[in-house]
This record gives structure tokens, C-alpha cells and sequence, in this order.
């Protein structure tokens, strides 16, 4: 199958274009809202919700018996907060550490929400639960109406970021200062958490427990490594997820025994791992660059000020030097004498070298700048 | 109880003490979760161990399984290092990717391999007395059983061998490298037991008890006991303890013994955490209470002692100007005139020899900011505690 | 000078987990002084900053801007914290920075507009940090990150400043263009309290100063209080200091 052919059918075929539309949604909205994680330190905060929103799930079923997205969600939602809100409570109650209070929720939650799941398992109608699908998530399952849920909590958490955009940006960044303003912290602390909860409860279907938060944190953390505006940073790790969702169910559909969420996250990996290394600003290759760039200008303007100083004992600065004077230097090759020249700031004649006005100049200056600095310190 | 039970309950002790030493040290070093990372990555070194070796309890498995968890925690660390994202999101990004493949790599060779995720998630404890070991014609007990105590004696051995090393480098870095045990080295030896324990255990009880089995004991007994040799063996306590309850618990319901062991060690950790003697939920409230009584009482006994003039020591005055929040003056009144450290004349108030003593005593302290003595000096005055 | 009281605290006592760390504090800052709150580590400088903020709330004790509480006056205030207590790191510009002190004025909801713009560019000018408008934060050198700080609490043209320990970690440069911003604010009749850790600049510095160590030491012109006998009454050693005047 071509990429033609996969278009067309993402267009005519139901099952297709409901799973492509649903994981496009849930990229874009993880994306968002996991910038929000991602720049509060709360990356794992995400992990340790989605696992504990099992146990609502598997309760949610028990009470109504049925299978019911809607149900599950809420229970999820429920379950979830439960977590978050303990989650604090042993870290501020107690000595225990937030990475201990994170482990423990999410163990053992999980752990009970298998215990719930393998009791279901033996219930009479345990077969339409559908309960396995949470936990490595079936795009296969999505319906039309979890779509159309997904763009609605989409729709309103974009209004409500919209709408208290400046807030949480201050919130975000400098908490004690929000408050002295007259905002109440509070309510935006619950508001961005309740958001972040919603997100990945509303992707448990898809990219089940296990995976989920990745959904949040990579989309998030690609898209940091190019912006320094948190705005930009949000609509790309919106569009990261979306397109994670899109590529991911592309090549997940186009093979055989390829289940979707883990195809998603692989996606998604492959972003962050492209930005860490090729972003412009922070990325590793051009900081590598950057940083060869500037041992040789410095090693070009140490020899430079070498020569200054045999320059300057001179009345005429023009006047030529052997270029054997400069072996004793180290750091000095041919290579950066003909730098030097390309630059004119040296001239060479045979085997002396002179320094030109623009040379002496620029040595001076630098000369200048680096006592300064040195003063400073 | 069948010989198949006494084996999958010991099999279950074992691992639990297994992981409850690791994660002693790994929760007080404030990294527990690089076990969640660890028990997740070694989905794929699991996966092309066993495509090579078709055996899931050989040991070129564990120990690719292993390498694969060790490799992870430089991949963090690395990450960490580079300064791009945050501490915690660099875990966060590793292990969903590299799980990620391990699933994968199932799911492509789903013919060749015979190996569910749900169990390596889950665990399969009720079948492995049924995976024996025989040498020679003469069996010698379950497979896992000499997997998990293999693993468990080379833990136990390098606690006892190196049980200062861990104290020190644990508590306190900085003297530690002063004293030339590298941390560097204690790091990853940690690293790599932990990953080896949760590879040996992730057969028996899937790779969430493995994160449920090391930081849950080891986080309700911390809340317990500040002591590490306590702590060790108060975790290996309840880690057993939960272990053995949980699998007869899923035998009376019929349910997935991994789940219920979790659940269990959740209701333990639950119960110590609403009622640990010190640092329990309860007695964590009930003492802020009190503390909010006392430094409401030091404030009033310091306020009196600052200001001579009559109208700040007026009972009224007390009531509006201070402004207490939630204590209410009269309480705290009640209680000071109650200890003999105030007397009250026509509603104008004053410290008695004993107050002024007392108050000039815990000005002292908190200058020079001595915690210890401030409990002192508490104990010695007040007649809260019975 | 005059003899209004910009900030009274009346029998303030704080506590952090119920250890206290302020002790029946009373303080009366008169208006258009510039302030240095001095003190040993772990005095309570912050603290007694963050109490009259309403970030932390006391146990015991009333505060009061210009005789009503802070909740009500909350315009007159601006607040400089300390650089460390931020994530440089964040995705946002200079210029981004310090419009957030306009948030507080405009309240929930609606957007910063041209005229906070103008008012942020003005300050950022003032502060000699026109030309990184754009910069994004981390690439500021550490006093560069201070200026912008002091921009953001310019941006919020009040009467009172509160400034945490706003010399840490800066180059002298700095140091001299903030505390000649600092002196012009004084001359303009606001009041300026600066958490401050460099004793020997507080002459040069300061005309008001306030000694804290758990208690309230003294508090009063520098020129009167400013010995070597509150100096070791705070400090707690036998305190010398060569006052340069």
C-alpha cells in the first residue's frame, strides 16, 4: 500500500478515519496541556495518574455492569484525582519524597486496579468490558463519539488555557510573585492539574495506562528544544502530538500485529530524539558546533594577542618578525596563521610575518576586553 | 496447604525480601522511580534474550535483560546531564520508548515468541511451580525458586560486604567520596542489583509488583523508623508479610496474585500512614495542633515580656491587636494562667517569675536555633503531656 | 522625609511547620526611606518580606500598608524576589518578563495591551536593558536577570518596594545601576525595603536600617543605629565592621 492509497482510505473508511481523527486529537491536547507538566516538574506526575486511574475504571464497570466509555472516564477521572490529591498529601504530611509518594501511587493503584480487573474476568459479563484495552490501549475500539468527546474536552480546555492564558504563564513561572499580584494560586493550581488528569484519562483508551504518559511529556519536550516563547511552545507540541497520532496510526494500520499506542509513542520518542540533537538553539549537534567554533576563535585571538604583545614593543607596528619567534607558542600552527592572514591581520612575506592596522587593532581591543573581564571577577 | 503452595509462597518471600533491601536504599537516595523506568526498559533486553536463548530463565537472559535496565539509567542520566529537559522528564522519556519496542518486538514475532505482555506486566506466580528445575533425573524444586535465591544470597552478600559503603554513601556523599568509596561505583552497583532483582522478579510478579514490592515496604517503614538497620529489616517485614497475606487473600477471592499482593502492601502502607506513632498522618495533625498551641503560648508570653506599657497588656488588647488566627486568645490565656507562667489584675496582664524564666529561656534557644532544645525546654515547662 | 507610615507590623510572629522564625515583630517603616533589613542567615528576612506580601501567613500579629490591610492595597506594592527562586529556564523573553508586573493591574482576564507594552519598554530602558527586549531569559547573565526582575516591580509603579536580596550574585556594574535606580525611586517618595546581605555597603547604600534576627533588634536611621554594639546583638560574635561613611 502506498502513501496514495493510505490517504484515500484514511478518507473512506470509517474505522480508519475515526482512529487517524482520535489519535490526531489526543496528540494535539496531550501536547498542550504536557507542556504545562513538563515546565512545572511535574513529568511524571503524569505516570503516576494514568496508573492510577485503573482501579476507577474496573469500579466504574462493577457498579454499572456494562461497558460505557463515559463511565470508565469518569471513574478514571475520579480514581485519578484520588491519586494526585494522596500523591500530595504524603508529601506534605509526611518525610516521604515525591518520587517515593509517585512510585507508591502508582504501584499500588495499578495493583489494585489488576486485582479489580482479574475479578471482573470471572464476572458473567466480563467479556464486553473490553477492560484489557486500558491497559496498552486499542485505537482499534474508538468510536465516533469518543472522538467527538475528545474534540469538545479539546475545545474547552483550549478556551480555558485561552482565557487564563496570562495567569498560568505567571503561575508557571514564578508562583510566589502570582500570588503578591492578587491572583489566587490556588484555583489555577487545580485548573491546570484537573486539565492535566482530564488529558490523560481521555487517552487511557487509546494509549492505555502504561504508555500514557509519554503521550504528555514527549510532544511537550520536543517542542522546547525550539522556542523560547511559550506560546510557539505549545501550538508544536500540539502539532508533535498530532502528527505522532497521524504517523503512528499510519504505520501501525499498514502492518500486521502493530498495536498503536506503543507505534504513537515510538513516534513521538523519534521527535524528541530528532529535536535534542537537531534543534538549532539547544540541540546537541550545533551546541557541539558552537562549542569546537569557539576553542578556535579563542586559540585564533591567543595567538593574535601573542603577537600583539611582540607588536606593541614596537614603534612601528607594521614591522616584520620571523615567524619562528611564534613556535614557542602553543596552540600556534601554520593552519591558524593562515587564518589569521585570510582575516588580515597579519601579512605574511616568506618567512616574517607583520601585523596590519586592522590587526593591531583588534588585538587591542581584545586585549583591553579581557583585562576588563578578568577586573570583574 | 499443597506442596505447590508452600513453594509459590516462598518463591513470593523471597522475591519480596529480594526487593525490599534495593529499595531501601533507593527510596532514602530519593530515586525510587528508576525502578518504574527500570522495571519498564527491561521489556526489550527480555525480549532479544530470549530470542536468543528461547529459555526465560536462562541466565544470558537475565543478565541481557539486566544490561538493558542499567543501560536505561546512564540513558536518564545522560539525558539529565545535557541540561535539555528537566530531572524527572528525562525518565519520563526513556523508559515509554524503549518498552515501547520491547512490545513491539512481541508482537512482530508473536510466533516464534511465546511471551504475553500482560504476564510481564503482571507476573505468572501461580504457574511457577510448574517450571522445574531437574538435573540429572532428580528434581530440584521450581526454576524461579533458584533464580530469585540465587539473586537474593548475591544481594544479601554484597549488603553484609558492603553495608558502611551503602550507610555512608547514602547519607551523606560528600564524606563518603572523602573517603575514597567512590559513589560513582556504589551508584551503579545499586543500579545494577536493582535491575537484576527486578529482572529475577518480573517472571514471578510481573514488573509493576517489582515497583509496588520495592518502594512500598521501604516507604511504611521509613515512615516507622529512622534507622537503617531497623528500616532494612522493617522492610523485609512487611514486604513478607504483605507478600504471604496477599496470596492467600487472591486464593480465597480467586483473583490475580500480584494484584492482591499490591493491594495489600497499599492497605498496609495506608494504615501506617493514618497511624505511624510520629510520622503518621494523625499524630502528624494532632502534634501541628499542639505545636500551633505552644508557639501561640511563646508568642503571647513574649509579647508580654516585650512590652511594659499596661494598655498592651490589657486582656482586650490581646484579644484585637494580636490577631490570632485560629487559636483563640482565650485558650491559650487558659492555658498559660493554667501553667502559673501569667497573672491577671484588673484584666491587665503579667508574666510570673516562672513565665518570665520561661520566656527569656525559649527566646534563647530559638536565637541560636537548637530544634533539640527547644523540645527540651518544652518538656521541662509544659504540662501537655500528661 | 515625612512622618506618614508607609508599613506598620504589630506583634507579627511567623512560623514555618511550627518552628517559629519571627517573633513579635513591631515595626514601623515611615514613608520614602530606603530600607536595608540586615541580619544573619536564617534571621527571618525573607521571611518578614514574604508575611507583609501575604505569601505566608503569620500565627500571630496584624500588618498594614499605609493603615489598611495588604489585601486592599495591593497596587501600592511591587515585589522583587530572589533571582534563585524562578526557573530561568523558562521559555519566555525579557521583555515577556517584565510586562507580568502589568498582570496584577489588569486582573483575571484581559490581556496586556499597547500601553503596558510602552510602560514595559520604559522600564526595561530604565534599567539599561532595552537591547535584550527579545533575549530569552537564560541567556542573561546573572545580573542581567536581576535588572529584568527589578524592571518587572518598576513596570508596576507603586509606592512601596520590597526587594529580596536583589545584589546576589550580580557584577558591580549592576550593583551601582540598581541601587542609583533604588536612590532615584527614594527621591521620588517611594519607599524601598531591600533584603541585604552586604554589610559594609549599607552606609553607602541605605539611609533606614532594620537589624532582624528572630526578634527585631533595632530599626532606624543608619547614621544612628548602625554600630558595632546592634551589630553583635544580631550577629551574636563580637561584631566589627569598619563603617566607611
Amino acid at each position: 500500500m502506498d502513501v496514495k492509497e493510505y490517504i484515500e482510505l484514511v478518507f473512506t473508511d470509517y474505522t480508519l478515519r475515526t482512529i487517524t481523527l482520535g489519535t490526531a486529537v489526543l496528540g494535539a491536547i496531550c501536547g498542550m496541556l504536557g507542556s504545562f507538566a513538563v515546565l512545572r516538574k511535574q513529568s511524571l506526575l503524569g505516570d503516576a495518574i494514568s496508573h492510577a486511574a485503573l482501579p476507577g475504571i474496573a469500579i466504574a464497570f462493577i457498579i454499572i455492569g456494562t461497558k460505557n466509555s463515559s463511565a470508565f472516564l469518569l471513574g478514571a477521572l475520579i480514581s485519578g484525582l484520588i491519586g494526585t490529591f494522596w500523591i500530595r498529601g504524603i508529601t506534605s504530611k509526611t518525610h516521604l519524597k515525591s518520587d517515593t509518594a509517585l512510585g507508591l501511587i502508582l504501584s499500588l493503584f495499578f495493583g489494585f486496579g489488576m486485582l479489580l480487573l482479574t475479578y471482573i474476568q470471572k464476572l458473567p459479563n466480563a467479556n464486553q468490558a473490553g477492560l484489557e484495552s486500558y491497559l496498552f490501549g486499542q485505537a482499534a475500539t474508538l468510536l465516533e463519539s469518543d472522538v467527538w468527546l475528545m474534540v469538545i474536552v479539546t475545545g474547552i480546555s483550549l478556551i480555558t488555557l485561552l482565557l487564563f492564558w496570562k495567569e498560568l504563564k505567571l503561575l508557571l513561572f514564578d508562583a510566589d510573585y502570582t500570588k503578591t499580584l492578587g491572583f489566587n494560586t490556588r484555583f489555577l493550581d487545580i485548573l491546570i492539574t484537573t486539565f492535566i488528569v482530564i488529558a490523560i484519562v481521555l487517552g487511557l483508551q487509546t494509549v492505555g495506562v502504561v504508555l500514557m504518559s509519554a503521550m504528555l511529556l514527549a510532544p511537550a519536550a520536543a517542542a522546547r528544544q525550539w522556542t523560547n516563547n511559550l506560546a510557539v511552545m505549545v501550538i508544536l507540541a500540539a502539532v508533535f502530538g498530532a502528527f505522532s497520532g497521524v504517523f503512528g496510526t499510519a504505520i501501525s494500520a499498514s502492518h500486521n500485529n502493530l498495536s498503536t499506542g506503543p507505534v504513537i509513542v515510538l513516534v513521538a520518542s523519534v521527535f524528541v530524539l530528532f529535536s535534542f540533537i537537531f534543534s538549532p538553539g539547544r540541540g546537541l549537534l550545533f551546541r557541539e558546533i558552537r562549542f569546537r567554533k569557539n576553542r578556535n576563535d579563542l586559540q585564533l585571538h591567543k595567538t593574535l594577542s601573542f603577537m600583539y604583545n611582540i607588536v606593541k614593543t614596537h614603534q612601528d607596528i607594521t614591522h616584520p618578525h620571523a615567524i619562528k619567534i611564534l613556535n614557542n607558542f602553543q596552540g600556534f600552527t601554520r593552519k591558524s596563521l593562515q587564518k589569521l592572514e585570510n582575516k588580515d591581520y597579519v601579512k605574511i612575506q616568506g618567512n616574517m610575518w607583520s601585523m596590519t592596522e586592522s590587526g593591531y587593532h583588534t588585538a587591542s581591543n581584545l586585549y583591553n576586553q579581557l583585562t576588563k573581564e578578568e577586573g570583574n571577577e | 496447604m499443597s506442596n505447590a503452595q508452600i513453594e509459590i509462597q516462598l518463591i513470593a518471600s523471597m522475591v519480596a525480601i529480594a526487593c525490599a533491601i534495593p529499595g531501601t536504599f533507593l527510596v532514602l537516595r530519593k530515586m525510587a522511580l528508576i525502578t518504574d523506568a527500570i522495571s519498564h526498559s527491561i521489556l526489550p533486553g527480555i525480549v532479544i534474550g530470549f530470542f536468543i536463548t528461547h529459555d526465560l530463565s536462562s541466565p544470558l537472559l537475565i543478565i541481557l535483560a539486566a544490561a538493558s535496565g542499567v543501560i536505561t539509567v546512564i540513558l536518564v542520566e545522560f539525558i539529565q546531564k545535557t541540561g535539555l529537559v528537566k530531572e524527572d522528564t528525562a525518565i519520563g522519556l526513556v523508559f515509554p520508548a524503549l518498552f515501547s519496542i520491547g512490545i513491539i518486538l512481541i508482537a512482530q514475532n508473536a510466533n516464534d515468541v511465546h511471551l504475553d505482555v500482560d504476564a510481564v506486566l503482571l507476573g505468572e506466580l501461580a504457574f511457577a511451580p510448574f517450571d522445574r528445575l531437574i538435573m540429572g533425573g532428580t528434581d530440584l524444586g521450581p526454576k524461579s525458586l533458584w533464580i530469585i535465591g540465587t539473586i537474593l544470597l548475591i544481594t544479601l552478600g554484597l549488603l553484609f560486604t558492603f553495608f558502611k559503603e551503602l550507610k555512608v554513601s547514602t547519607f551523606d556523599a560528600g564524606l563518603a567520596s572523602a573517603l575514597g568509596l567512590s559513589p560513582v561505583v556504589i551508584h551503579y552497583g545499586l543500579m545494577t542489583v536493582s535491575s537484576i532483582t527486578t529482572v529475577g522478579a518480573f517472571d514471578a510478579v510481573g514488573a509493576i509488583l517489582v515497583i509496588a514490592l520495592m518502594i512500598a515496604p521501604a516507604a511504611t517503614a521509613y515512615l516507622l523508623t529512622n534507622d537503617l538497620k531497623k528500616m532494612l529489616s522493617l522492610s523485609v517485614f512487611f514486604g513478607v508479610s504483605s507478600a504471604i497475606t496477599g496470596y492467600w487473600v487472591a486464593h480465597a477471592i480467586d483473583s490475580s496474585i500480584s494484584g492482591s499482593m499490591t493491594t495489600v502492601l497499599g492497605l498496609v502502607f495506608l494504615a501506617v500512614y493514618l497511624f505511624a506513632p510520629n510520622k503518621g498522618l494523625f499524630s502528624v495533625l494532632y502534634r501541628q495542633k499542639q505545636q500551633r498551641i505552644e508557639v501561640s503560648l511563646l508568642t503571647f508570653l513574649l509579647h508580654l515580656s516585650n512590652h511594659k506599657e499596661k494598655e498592651e497588656r490589657h486582656v482586650k488588647h490581646l484579644n484585637e491587636h494580636i490577631n490570632w488566627q485560629k487559636v483563640q486568645s482565650k485558650s491559650v490565656l487558659d492555658l498559660a494562667l493554667k501553667n502559673n507562667m501569667i497573672k491577671i489584675d484588673d484584666d491587665i496582664v503579667s508574666l510570673t517569675k516562672k513565665g518570665k524564666k520561661f520566656t527569656t529561656k525559649a527566646i534563647d534557644y530559638i536565637i541560636t536555633n537548637k530544634n533539640s532544645e527547644i523540645e527540651n525546654i518544652k518538656d521541662r515547662f509544659f504540662l501537655f503531656r500528661g | 522625609m515625612n512622618n506618614k507610615i508607609a508599613v506598620q507590623i504589630d506583634d507579627l510572629t511567623v512560623a514555618y511547620n511550627y518552628k517559629p522564625v519571627l517573633w513579635d515583630i513591631d515595626l514601623s517603616i515611615p514613608e520614602g526611606v530606603l530600607m536595608a533589613i540586615v541580619g544573619p542567615n536564617g534571621a527571618g528576612k525573607s521571611t518578614l518580606i514574604k508575611s507583609i506580601l501575604d505569601i505566608i501567613k503569620p500565627i500571630a500579629g496584624s500588618i498594614q500598608i499605609y493603615g489598611k490591610p495588604y489585601k486592599k492595597q495591593r497596587s501600592l506594592v511591587a515585589y522583587v524576589p530572589q533571582k534563585g527562586s524562578v526557573d530561568w529556564d523558562f521559555p519566555t523573553t525579557a521583555l515577556d518578563v517584565v510586562m507580568m508586573g502589568t498582570y496584577g493591574s489588569l486582573g483575571w482576564i484581559k490581556r496586556p495591551g499597547q500601553k503596558e507594552k510602552k510602560a514595559s519598554l520604559e522600564a526595561l530602558e530604565k534599567v539599561g536593558m532595552l537591547a535584550f527586549k527579545n533575549r530569552q531569559i537564560s541567556q542573561l547573565s546573572g545580573g542581567q536577570q536581576q535588572r529584568i526582575f527589578l524592571a518587572r516591580a518598576l513596570v508596576q509603579n507603586a509606592s512601596i518596594y520590597f526587594m529580596d536580596e536583589p545584589f546576589q550574585g550580580v557584577d558591580a556594574t549592576t550593583e551601582k545601576a540598581i541601587i542609583n535606580i533604588l536612590k532615584e525611586l527614594r527621591k521620588a517618595g517611594k519607599t524601598v525595603i531591600v533584603v541585604h546581605h552586604d554589610l559594609q555597603t549599607v552606609p553607602e547604600y541605605f539611609d533606614w536600617v532594620t537589624f532582624l534576627n528572630v526578634k527585631k533588634i533595632a530599626t532606624g536611621p543608619v547614621k544612628d543605629i548602625f554600630n558595632d554594639d546592634n551589630l553583635t546583638k544580631t550577629y551574636g560574635i563580637n561584631y566589627k565592621v569598619s563603617v566607611q561613611q
